[in-house]
């Protein structure tokens, strides 16, 4: 490598060094690559970043240091990613994190996995060798777009210092548009190194991206006309309701037509769970009234949603009377996993106006439904959710769920690890808007919580609570970020639901393993409480019922973070559970009827 | 597992008697529907950089779409290159690849190809080189002929459909086959039909 640094460069520095003036010497990078980086960020409107230095990334970082950008120094890469991650849902606009080359790159990948699964805007950038050592195994190399690829929307390898602002924004743009997702930027060192005096032009979408908008209109005429002969509809909004900003339309249609609505995990905030007509969440861990509704629905609107395996269990039981509408604004996740009877591609809030539309110019179908809301309200008296809380017994989860929920505002930002606790999270809190769950679905990344906490606390407003709900085992995996949290002085709770295992691995090995626990359990947990104080963070231990409320208004009045190890009842479980690939229909509300399945 | 939630146990609640197949298509229950796969020629205008052709075979093999050939060359359009592909899947599977293709951002275009496109491939087949007239002759019958001729081998060169370039084969065992490649399907739409 013999033009790591082009002369140019040096003359300039030297230049400016003779002038003997201070803040252009400091200014060593103004009209670089980096530059170019740095103010295709501030055109996109970039507020944080989320990184660590390294190597190759350093020419970056010191163009950052002239900008007005902050950046938040994370513990390590993966939390980097997940705040960027978290940042997104909760913003809307995509996360951005930073990582060096090599080792930097390789720790964002289970960041970037998950943001993938999950189509949350995100923008990871990576530094990489100089160009001349790509390809000879040289220090700190891997090769980022090729480990990447099958996790970014697209990647990129940026050549060429005078173009490499606009590949950031083109970057940018990819990740917001249509349905959302990462991707990267891969910046070799001599490029971000080298001068350029090209300013980078307005991000845009290359001309090969073009996002639907409208649904094909007879296309909605036909769907419409299935819901409006339907006699058990249910719509089933997924993250793309919110993702698309489409929850006003949603809501609207759904009170309009009087449909019930469940969401999938993902789609948790898009209606309102208090709502008469919201069954709350399908699938494995989801409720017994939407799993019955889903199962004997004769019309199954899902929207911004791709079928998961864990919404639909086997797919050859999921909603096997129903003909099923589906619009997103991704064609490929139409009839991926289910068939698509009615596919409707399009922008979720657009194509449910055009099905408001259209159904508006037949006779108001909502009477005839009213004898499955019926239905619906009987299955969920029938199958309340609840638990048991004798005040002998050892402290239920559900409960310090609910003191959590009760103890802050409706508008509180809940992120979890994965795991039991995460199910409890999500049965147990009543969520009604957009942007308050945020959580590992598709990739179900242990560690998570933590570190979205944190990108989440950015994001959010300065009076809206943050919650972060972790298991012991999930919780140890990612923290070291409570460093971060301390640092910048974050308003973020931590509650522990400590039961000494890895619970969810416990349940299905006492479930479907006869009982045989191989290595879940984790008698090895630290003091979390005396942990989170070395970190210089508030700890609390509570251990039954009396000590709930009190260590809860603490941590949550506390400005700054707090960890308030729960030690729950360790045998609990998570009910109603659909095992995988069983049937939504019979879901199990206790270990007898696992044998049942 | 203890706890528990109450309600009517699984066996107790009414459940509904349809079904969907493995490929999440709702069928009669009375009908057994069970998806037969077909091969279907997919051709997609790429543009023409570095890590397209990466980025399409990953895809492929990741979401487990049987590939039976690609090919990849440039087209008369400068930055851009044709990739002809050919898949055997079921309906919905043929209809999934060229989604997910589609979704590539390189990739400017996908048709699926009509049944009678004009489709060839080409096969170089080395043999041993004892009899070079029968050779050359065999050649000819097939609109071949041989490219290279050493003491001990010929080489010959076919080009046509999938089926002649197999047949063509088949015929040469005769000579003992030492080697033989073959490119996969190149194809375009007939007539003045556009290849999108
Ligand atoms: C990174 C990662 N490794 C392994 C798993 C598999 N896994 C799923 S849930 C679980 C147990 C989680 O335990 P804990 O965080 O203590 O939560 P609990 O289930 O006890 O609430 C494990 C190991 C995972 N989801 N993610």
């Amino acid at each position: 490598m013999t033009e790591q640094v082009p002369p140019t460069t040096q003359t300039e520095a030297e230049a400016a060094a003779e002038d003997a003036d201070a803040e252009e010497v400091a200014d060593s990078s103004a009209g670089t690559g980096a530059a170019s980086v740095v103010t295709a960020l501030e055109n996109a409107g970039v507020e944080y970043l989320f990184g660590v230095q390294g190597g190759a990334i350093m020419p970056v970082y010191d163009a950052l240091y002239d900008s007005e950008l902050s950046h938040v120094t994370m513990a390590h890469e993966q939390g980097a990613a997940h705040a960027a991650d978290a940042y997104g849902i909760v913003s809307g606009d995509p996360g951005v994190c930073l990582a060096t080359s090599g080792p930097g790159a390789t720790n964002l990948v289970t960041g970037i996995a998950d943001a993938s699964m999950d189509s949350d805007p995100m923008i990871a950038l990576t530094g990489q060798v100089p160009t001349d050592f790509v390809g000879n195994d040289a220090f700190q190399e891997t090769d980022t777009t090729g480990v990447t690829d099958p996790i970014t929307k697209t990647n990129y390898f940026a050549s060429d210092e005078d173009t490499v602002g606009d590949v950031v924004g083109e970057a940018f743009a990819v990740a917001d548009e249509g349905r959302q997702g990462p991707t990267l930027v891969d910046l070799p060192k001599d490029v971000t190194q080298a001068d350029t005096e090209r300013e980078p032009g307005e991000a845009k979408t290359p001309d090969t991206y073009n996002p639907p908008e409208e649904a094909d209109a007879e296309a909605v005429e036909a769907a419409a006309d299935a819901i409006a002969a339907a006699e058990k509809p249910v719509v089933l909004a997924g993250g793309g309701v919110i993702k698309g900003e489409a929850t006003d339309e949603l809501r609207a249609f759904a009170r309009e037509y009087e449909i019930p609505v469940i969401t999938t995990m993902p789609g948790i905030g898009a209606f309102p769970e208090d709502d008469d007509l919201s069954l709350e969440v399908a699938g494995m861990h989801g409720t017994g009234y939407a799993n019955m509704a889903i199962t004997h629905c004769d019309v199954l609107v899902g929207i911004g949603t791709r079928f998961d395996d864990r919404l639909t269990g086997g797919v050859d039981s999921f909603a096997p009377e129903a003909e099923v509408v589906h619009v997103d604004i991704d064609p490929a996740e139409v009839s991926k996993n289910v068939h698509a009877d009615y596919p409707l591609i399009g922008d979720a809030g657009r194509v449910i106006d055009q099905l408001d539309d259209e159904l508006d110019r037949r006779p108001d179908p909502s009477d005839r439904y009213a004898q499955w809301r019926e239905q619906v309200q009987a299955w969920k008296a029938e199958y309340p959710m609840d638990y048991a809380t004798p005040d002998d017994e050892p402290l239920k989860p559900q409960f310090v769920v609910e003191v959590l929920d009760e103890a802050t505002g409706d508008d509180t930002v809940v992120t979890t690890g994965v795991g039991q606790h995460q199910m409890w999270a999500f049965q147990f809190w009543n969520y009604t808007e957009p942007r308050t769950w945020v959580s590992s679905h598709g990739l179900g990344t242990m560690g998570y919580g933590l570190p979205a906490a944190i990108g989440a606390r950015l994001a959010a407003d300065d009076d809206q609570s943050v919650v972060c709900f972790e298991g012991d085992g999930s919780f140890l995996m990612t923290i070291q970020e409570l460093s971060v949290a301390v640092r910048e002085n974050m308003d973020i709770t931590v509650a522990v639901l400590n039961n000494e295992y890895v619970g969810m691995v416990r349940q299905w090995q006492d479930g479907f393993f006869e009982g045989r626990r191989m290595a879940s359990e984790y008698s090895w947990c630290p003091d979390f409480a005396k942990l989170a104080e070395a970190f210089g963070a508030r700890g609390f231990t509570v251990a039954d019922y009396d000590g709930v409320e009190e260590a809860v208004q603490e941590a949550v009045d506390y400005d700054g973070p707090s960890v308030i190890d729960f030690h729950i009842d360790p045998e609990e479980n998570v009910f109603p559970m659909v095992p995988s690939g069983g049937k939504n229909g019979k879901f199990a509300l206790q270990t007898e009827h696992l044998d049942q399945l | 597992m203890t706890g528990g939630l109450p309600g009517p146990s699984p066996d107790e609640r009414p459940h509904p008697d349809g079904r969907r197949n493995s490929q999440g298509v709702r069928i009669d229950p009375a009908v057994e529907a069970e998806p037969e796969p077909r091969r279907a020629v997919l051709s997609a205008t790429v543009k023409h950089e570095p890590g397209v052709l990466a980025a399409v075979s990953g895809l492929f093999s990741r979401r487990q779409f049987n590939i039976e050939s690609l090919t990849v060359g440039p087209t008369e359009e400068e930055n851009r290159a044709r990739i002809t592909l050919v898949i055997e899947e079921p309906e919905p599977g043929i209809e999934q690849a060229k989604k997910q293709l589609e979704k590539l951002i390189p990739v400017v275009s996908v048709t699926e190809l009509e049944t009678d496109a004009t489709q060839r491939e080409l096969a170089l087949i080395k043999v041993e080189g004892d009899k070079p007239d029968q050779v050359q002759s065999v050649a000819e019958m097939y609109g071949g002929e041989a490219v290279d001729v050493s003491q001990e081998t010929v080489t010959v060169e076919i080009t046509g459909s999938r089926q002649k370039v197999e047949a063509a084969v088949e015929t040469f065992r005769r000579f003992e086959i030492l080697e033989v490649v073959r490119t996969g399907t190149a194809a375009l739409e007939r007539g003045a039909e556009e290849t999108k």
